[in-house]
């Protein structure tokens, strides 16, 4: 290749510049993407300031009352969210006590080898199907097939063991069980997904050396491939205890709305969600303090719950190199 | 003799599987117990969309999609109206969570992928996306309702679907920020190598490349936006005429749904399964089309 003399064709040789509006295009996407990325903190903020400011009235004068009294009269201005606060915390305990055993065992079947692959294939999309139905489909089918189809069960129940306070009530349609019910419906699918995604996390080696000294495949699962995939599991779980306590239509529309405080799975009761639902779009003045006040509990509950959700996933996670 | 020719011909008894031994009762017992589990768990599954399907799908007619719902206690009508809201919000919360999803997710996956601010939108995405929808409801309401941002007006469409915009923001980040940290870097390097500036290779390289797990997540959250009731029972309100601009109040499937499921009349309930077999063939639909997208995935 011939030297070429410097400065016959300079063009080459120099570095290229970039004109102007290239430059100011590449910092303006670089500021709008950060503009855009920022939204989210700016909404979480703006959340927690709507809910928070519209919340003073009632915090101002209920204070920390608001929260052990169950006394909601709008006519005589006296608010308290104890009965909605009890019915979020028990029927999103109690319907994770049903989908918990549900989910994970459903999630070990559907990873495990025990069925063929295909099956399994179509069992796992079936279960995502479930999460796209939209909530407020499943408490129209829990209104007309799900409630009438339970009652009997439920005075069964209540004929049975009505000596129990938690089942001291007559059935009389919508209620706090049939509510529980469906929310385990709409919580069985975060929690098979995430325990399936924690399950095939599982190294392959740890399965063969727990089949290879001679295990059975419940002894592999339930002492070598469970503990492993334990932290997953967890926050899979407490994920699901978020969306529960936060869950609103398909509650709203069986759960009964009934401020009146019952220890009765049987009867009408309420969450917070429910109660925003039902009430908000009707209320004014000094409810929809109250009902902000009832928003900020709900938000605080789900916050610190997810946030836990987080920290376990990130902390407990065994890593496997 | 130490080895009698018994042990060759008759196995010992301990290499033999026995069904009868507790640890195998247990392994069939477990076994079982999972199916059955498994079973419960797509039980719900079939039995609502078997419910919707027959009982919706058996009202649906040209008029039912295309007239007005009825007065409270009167026969017949439809749902054109709803349908028609439903497209709207769910149009209105696309315009805007898509181009604020898809730079969030840029700005993390190519601008800054482990600086303090990047974990901060990191951790509020994952919180975002667990706030209860019915939070992002109240949260619009004192937004925009209570305060007539939008030309005085209090309840309207674009109320209902900046709404759903809240909602559907975390997943798009999330699934632009996951689809772009596929992309192999030989690709970046290649283009900048080539003299390209970043904004020319994120345009024109990393987020074509990116397109089809993206628009999967993208469908995804479309689909969930437009079965959401809780957001839009008091932004969008609901109302029983044909949708009058962005501004006024606006009826949609889903809150039609609730609103006619609770109604003591028997015209106002049918009306609410032909609803909810709209939104869920609609909500389906999208599911499997983004399951078929998926497919094409390159990265």
């Amino acid at each position: 290749m011939v030297p070429m003399a410097a400065g016959a064709r300079p063009e080459l040789f120099t570095q290229r510049r970039r004109p102007l509006w290239e430059l100011l295009i590449d910092r303006g996407f670089q500021k709008l993407v950060v503009l855009l990325a920022s939204v989210v903190g700016l909404v979480l903020v703006g959340i927690l300031f709507t809910v928070l400011g519209g919340s003073t009235e009632a915090i101002g004068r209920f204070g920390l009352g608001f929260l052990t009294t169950s006394n909601w009269d709008p006519i005589a201005e006296q608010y308290g969210a104890f009965t909605a606060i009890y019915g979020t915390v028990v029927s999103s305990l109690l319907a994770l006590l049903i989908a918990v055993p549900l989910g994970v065992g459903t999630a070990i079947f559907l990873t495990e080898n025990i069925i063929p692959l295909p099956i399994r294939q179509v069992l796992g999309v079936m279960v995502e199907l479930l999460a796209a139905i939209p909530s407020v489909v499943l408490g129209l089918w829990a209104i007309f097939v799900m409630e009438p189809f339970l009652r009997p069960f439920l005075e069964l129940l209540h004929t049975s063991l009505g000596w129990m306070p938690f089942f001291s009530t007559v059935p009389m349609g919508p209620g706090m069980a049939p509510a529980i019910l469906i929310l385990v419906v709409t919580v069985l699918p975060i929690i098979t997904a995430i325990s399936r995604d924690s399950l095939q996390q599982v190294p392959t080696e740890l399965r063969q050396a727990a089949y290879g000294i001679g295990t059975t495949r419940w002894e592999a699962i339930l002492q070598v491939i469970l503990p492993a995939a334990v932290s997953g599991i967890t926050g899979g779980v407490m994920l699901a205890l978020g969306r529960a306590m936060g869950e609103t239509m398909a509650v709203t529309m069986i759960i009964g709305n009934s401020n009146n405080f019952t220890l009765s799975l049987l009867a009408p009761g309420n969450t917070i969600a429910s109660m925003l639902a039902n009430q908000f779009g009707e209320a004014d003045g000094f409810q929809v303090s109250a009902l902000m006040y009832a928003a900020l509990v709900l938000m605080l509950l789900t916050l610190v719950v997810n946030v836990l959700a987080q920290w376990i996933v990130r902390r407990l996670s065994l890593k496997y190199a | 003799m130490a080895f009698s020719s018994d042990a060759v011909v008759h196995h010992p008894a301990s290499l033999c599987f026995r069904p009868s031994l507790p640890r195998n009762r247990w392994n069939a017992l477990l076994t079982v117990v999972v199916a059955v589990f498994s079973s419960i768990a797509v039980l719900p599954l079939v039995l609502v969309l078997g419910y919707v399907l027959f009982k919706g799908g058996s009202l649906i007619s040209a008029e039912l999609l295309t007239e007005l719902p009825p007065p409270p206690g009167l026969d017949g009508g439809g749902i054109g109206n709803a349908i028609l809201g439903t497209t709207i919000v769910t149009l209105v919360a696309s315009l805007i969570a898509i181009p604020v999803g898809v730079g969030g997710g840029v700005y993390l996956a190519e601008y800054s992928r482990s600086g303090w601010f990047a974990q901060f939108v990191r951790f509020g995405t994952n919180v975002l996306s667990g706030v209860p929808s019915i939070i992002c409801g109240v949260f619009i309401y004192g937004l925009i309702v209570s305060t007539r941002f939008f030309f005085g007006q209090s309840y309207s469409a674009m109320a209902g679907g900046v709404a759903l915009s809240v909602l559907m923001l975390p997943t798009v980040i999330k699934t632009t920020d996951e689809a772009l940290k596929l992309v192999p870097r030989e690709l970046r390097l290649g283009a900048m190598g080539l003299g390209a500036s970043q904004f020319v290779t994120i345009t024109r390289i990393t987020l074509p490349t990116a397109f089809t797990p993206i628009a999967t997540g993208v469908v995804l959250g479309i689909a969930r936006a437009a079965g959401e009731t809780a957001p839009l029972i008091f932004t969008a309100l609901f109302s029983p005429f044909w949708p009058e601009g962005l501004f006024n109040p606006i009826a949609t499937m889903s809150v039609l749904i609730f609103n006619f499921a609770i109604m003591p009349y028997e015209a106002q309930n049918a009306l609410a399964w032909a609803a909810s077999f709209v939104l869920v063939l609609m909500i389906l639909l999208a599911n499997l089309f983004a399951r078929w997208v998926a497919r094409f995935t390159r990265v």
